[in-house]
């Protein structure tokens, strides 16, 4: 049976109360003679009042209504929704580091600078960069202080004009959104008919007024890009630099380095190949990785070794200065550290080879019913059009609502904007040859349905907890908050 | 080798699933890798330890800190230590929400949408206001999306900022505003408040929004009135970075006519944890909406008429409108806005009432004893919330060791920020801090020097 449910606002009643706190031990004054009544709160706070034990309830049954890797195979390409290892969630909240405040002087939070500094070498010798900054909360605002970073660095060499950004078509949301963030323009790279960049289209567009090119090795496609030291060397010599958009560095671990592969800037998303979860959403962490030219604008402050110890380093005059009011995500970077001191350069390494193989394998099992447009050997994910579905009347969208009802999250869909109805596949190192032939058995049975009766497909799902949501009324008719007036 | 417990492939399956896609070995698999770009040696990173190996270095790092749990802290700065209901850890525990991406298929993620929803709702009646989004970064990305904001409404390209806005948050929004080639103009300070002359000669029709903080960096509640109108008047957007914790007492943004509401919600049940991960809250008037940036929860119907949550709006974010999306912002903070809806949820309406009002009690009970001392005064008189300015008789850097010795985390150096705020401390005082604490402070101060 399906049904709605309720939400806080509506179960609360008057007079219950969810919290216990000590009474006030200072002598009180009134709180008029503290805070003039002109300074003070007229609008009533109209907060839920719950028991506790109706808080938890409440929260477990949405719980219930959500899917995680936890739950189930989630081959979210481009998300790495690889296994988040439990030890991650309790070094984060060991009370030395989740009581520390940002604040407090350097002397006292010596353990938290080492962990930092060591993750900071740990990405260094993974990527191959010279220096990192660990502040960037997500990948996109790696993406942010990457470009900021390379865009100080034309300033200081007087190099003002140079105010284009390349970027594949196959790219990311992320990254052209961030380039317009800089104030500089998108110049679109069209790719060639192997899903690579097209190195002579490339090169046609390349000139004096670049500033850099914006790349995901492999690419969205999940395709390496062969050519990269050539496009490496065409954008460099026209004054360009390289930029690492690293979601997809779980198919490199152990096997390359965009260090090595010629690009100047790298952000790693650490919520997806370093395990720490994405928590629905966030928080995550986009640590940025520069070559040596590049670390004086890296953001401040850094942290360097003193002597036995370790310290902030503010004295960078040429800095782009801060992108979050601390350090960054540190709860999150914890845990990537302690992913990478639990699997070591072997585990790393083995944890791309399998989420290569992986990826192969289902490609393999699923290009015998599904249109493969990029028909090579992928890395970590790859990307099939369901254009022959949609034909049939049902689209990549209709087959993800079909897996929710075969107990998948679905793939990616309608990512890259380049494959007609793409689906866009990521397995992951962590799921068995068992989950995927299952999952590869439930694509083939949905194809067989869309052949057979394409109208019940594009209803579903069926069996989730709340039928195909109307996302156009959403957006048409925006009901974005709950409001006591509109309920009476 | 490290991390098998994680990787489930067995050498069998290796074989057979080589077998099925035709290679002889990982390596062709590999093979796309030019060898210029291979790595020839394995990574040189520190040997796998097992998990409790794991843990014992951990602890070993962790022990080397000073933290709330063997300290008593009175620092603030945008950061607090306030009280963090039981009940949060064992919600956001649960790893159907941890362990999901964005909800991006609403059938099977109800329950986070729903959560952010409910959450989207209490920052409203926190704030005030019509509309909130799913979280961002933290406080200082939270005021340079805001400030940003206003810019995309007004079509203008300045900004100016008080100085008694947190000055991290200003370093936030000046590299934002550099890279992006907007002006940023600073307000001085007078008596530690936003000095209103001088916001009234800089304000012009080229400005695009004017960035306040409520209460502002040294706990002062700032007089907000007349303020809006004033901005208003050259239809600029007002932006207030707010203390959500603060809310349920102080005046509202919305009643005090500001646009947008930004601002750091740590203290809604969120542990400190160095600063990160921590909750950046924006919140606006509805005819803001289209400039907000990032993930928006809505109301909907499913096929049967149930109700049900949706991801909404989307075209103002990057996944659809790429290089003209309001923002980047692609993950964001939803297991912390998660704590912070459990948080508000427990504490009720009630509860929010009296942290507040403990928070005012105890730092004007701090205040007084403190600058009733020789040698400490009050820096800017006013009307304090959780925290206040003291001159100290000497060194603040060298006073904050001395109280370490006896297990106190001491007042910000505000010289840190303001070089013309030599030997000047900002302390402060939650509903956490007990008398005991405050008279122990109070002692170990009257005993210095
Ligand atoms: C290729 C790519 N780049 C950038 C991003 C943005 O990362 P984040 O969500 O951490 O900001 C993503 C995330 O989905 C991605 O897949």
């Amino acid at each position: 049976m399906r049904k709605s449910k309720a939400l806080l606002f509506e179960m609360s009643h008057a007079g219950r109360q969810g919290y216990s706190l000590p009474s006030c031990d200072v002598p009180e004054k009134p709180v008029d003679e503290l805070l003039p009544r002109k300074l003070q709160r007229c609008e009533p706070l109209d907060l839920p009042e719950l028991s506790e034990g109706e808080i938890i309830r409440h929260y477990t049954g949405l719980s219930t209504r959500n899917f995680g890797v936890d739950t189930g195979f989630y081959p979210l390409g481009s998300c790495t929704m690889k296994y988040n290892p439990k030890i991650n969630e309790e070094a984060a909240v060991l009370p030395g580091f989740a009581y520390l405040h940002p604040c407090q002087p350097e002397e006292t939070t010596q353990g938290a600078l080492e962990l930092l500094y060591n993750m900071e070498q740990d990405l260094i010798e993974l990527t191959g960069m010279d220096r990192f900054t660990l502040q960037p909360a997500a990948g996109a605002h790696g993406e942010l202080t990457g470009l900021m970073v390379i865009q100080a660095y034309h300033r200081q060499r007087g190099d003002y004009k140079r105010n284009k950004v390349l970027i594949p078509l196959s790219a990311h949301g992320t990254n052209p959104a961030t380039v317009s963030m800089t104030g500089c323009e998108v110049i679109q790279v069209p790719g060639d008919e192997r899903g690579l960049v097209d190195l002579k289209a490339l090169k046609a567009v390349i000139d004096g007024t670049i500033s850099a090119l914006m790349l995901t090795n492999p690419s969205t496609l999940g395709l390496f890009e062969e050519e990269i030291e050539a496009i490496a060397k065409a954008v460099h010599e026209a004054g360009g630099l390289l930029y690492y958009d690293g979601a997809n560095m779980n198919a490199n671990m152990g096997y390359t380095r965009p260090g090595d592969m010629g690009f100047d800037v790298v952000h790693l998303n650490i919520h997806k190949t370093l395990s720490t979860p994405h928590g629905g959403g966030g928080p995550g962490g986009g640590p940025v990785g520069v070559k040596e030219c590049l670390i004086p604008f890296l953001p401040v402050p850094l942290i360097d070794k003193k002597g036995e110890g370790f310290c902030f380093n503010y004295d960078l005059p040429e800095s782009i200065g801060k992108v979050h009011s601390f350090y960054g995500n540190f709860g999150v970077i914890i845990k990537a550290y302690t992913y990478m001191r639990m699997m070591g350069a072997e585990g790393l390494k083995q944890a791309s080879t399998d989420a290569v193989l992986n990826a192969n394998y289902l490609m393999n099992l699923l290009k015998k019913t599904y249109h493969l447009p990029y028909d090579r050997t992928c890395k970590h994910e790859f990307v099939l059009s369901a254009r022959r579905e949609k034909k049939k009347g049902a689209g990549a969208g209709d087959i993800a609502k079909a897996l929710l009802d075969r107990g998948f999250h679905p793939p990616t869909v309608y990512f890259p904007l380049i494959v007609e109805e793409a689906l866009m596949i990521e397995p992951t190192e962590t799921e068995t040859k068992e989950t995927l032939d299952a999952f590869a058995g439930a694509m083939e049975d949905i194809a067989k349905e869309i052949n057979e009766d394409a109208e019940k497909v594009i209803h579903g799902p069926y069996h989730t907890v709340v039928g195909r949501l109307d996302e156009v009324r959403a957006a048409r008719n925006p009901i974005l908050r709950w409001n006591k007036e509109q309920q009476l | 080798m490290g991390g098998k417990h994680y990787l489930p492939l067995t050498d069998q399956d290796r074989r057979e699933m080589l077998a099925a896609i035709g290679v002889g070995s990982v390596e062709d698999l590999f093979s796309d890798i030019p060898a210029a770009v291979r790595l020839k040696n394995n990574l040189n990173l520190p040997p796998a330890m097992s998990e409790s190996e794991v843990i014992g270095h951990l602890n070993n790092l962790a022990s080397k800190n000073r933290h709330f749990q063997n300290s008593v802290s009175f620092l603030g700065a945008g950061i607090y230590d306030h009280f963090i209901p039981s009940i949060i850890k064992h919600v956001t525990g649960r790893s159907e929400f941890y362990t999901a991406y964005t909800p991006y298929q609403p059938e099977v993620s109800q329950g986070v949408l729903q959560a952010i929803f409910e959450y989207q709702t209490m920052i409203c009646q926190l704030t005030g206001m019509d509309v909130s989004n799913a979280s961002m970064y933290d406080g200082g990305t939270a005021v340079a999306e805001g400030a940003i904001m206003g810019c995309g409404a007004t079509r203008r390209s300045k900004v100016i900022v008080s100085r008694s806005v947190n000055p991290y948050y200003r370093a936030v929004l000046r590299s934002y505003f550099h890279s992006r080639g907007l002006t940023l103009e600073e307000i001085p300070l007078k008596g530690g408040h936003t000095d209103r002359a001088a916001l009234e000669k800089t304000l012009g029709d080229d400005v695009a929004t004017v960035v306040l903080q409520q209460p502002n960096f040294f706990g002062l509640v700032e007089d907000m009135e007349g303020v809006a109108d004033l901005i208003h008047g050259h239809k600029a957007v007002f932006v207030v970075s707010a203390d959500p914790i603060s809310l349920p007492l102080l005046q509202t943004p919305a009643e005090y006519g500001a646009d947008i509401v930004v601002g750091e919600g740590q203290g809604l049940g969120v542990a400190v944890s160095f600063g990160g991960p921590v909750l950046g809250i924006i919140a606006a008037r509805d005819k803001f909406v289209r400039q907000m940036p990032g993930r928006i929860a809505g109301e909907t119907v499913d096929s049967e008429g149930n109700r049900g949550f949706v991801l909404t709006l989307q075209t103002r974010e990057q996944h659809i409108r790429r290089e003209k999306a309001a923002s980047n912002i692609c993950s964001n903070e939803a297991l912390i806005a998660l704590a912070a809806s459990v948080y508000m949820a427990a504490m009720g309406p009630q509860g929010m009432r009296e942290v507040a009002g403990q928070c005012l009690q105890k730092a004007a009970y701090a205040r007084e004893k403190i600058t009733a001392l020789d040698g400490y005064a009050t820096v800017f008189p006013g009307i304090n919330f959780k925290e206040f300015a003291v001159t100290v008789p000497g060194d603040s850097a060298e006073l904050n060791r001395k109280l370490i010795e006896k297990n106190i985390l001491g007042g910000v150096d505000l010289a840190v920020f303001y070089p013309e705020l030599k030997n000047t401390m900002l302390f402060a005082v939650t509903e956490k801090r007990t008398r005991e604490e405050i008279d122990t402070l109070v002692r170990e101060l009257e005993g210095w020097k």
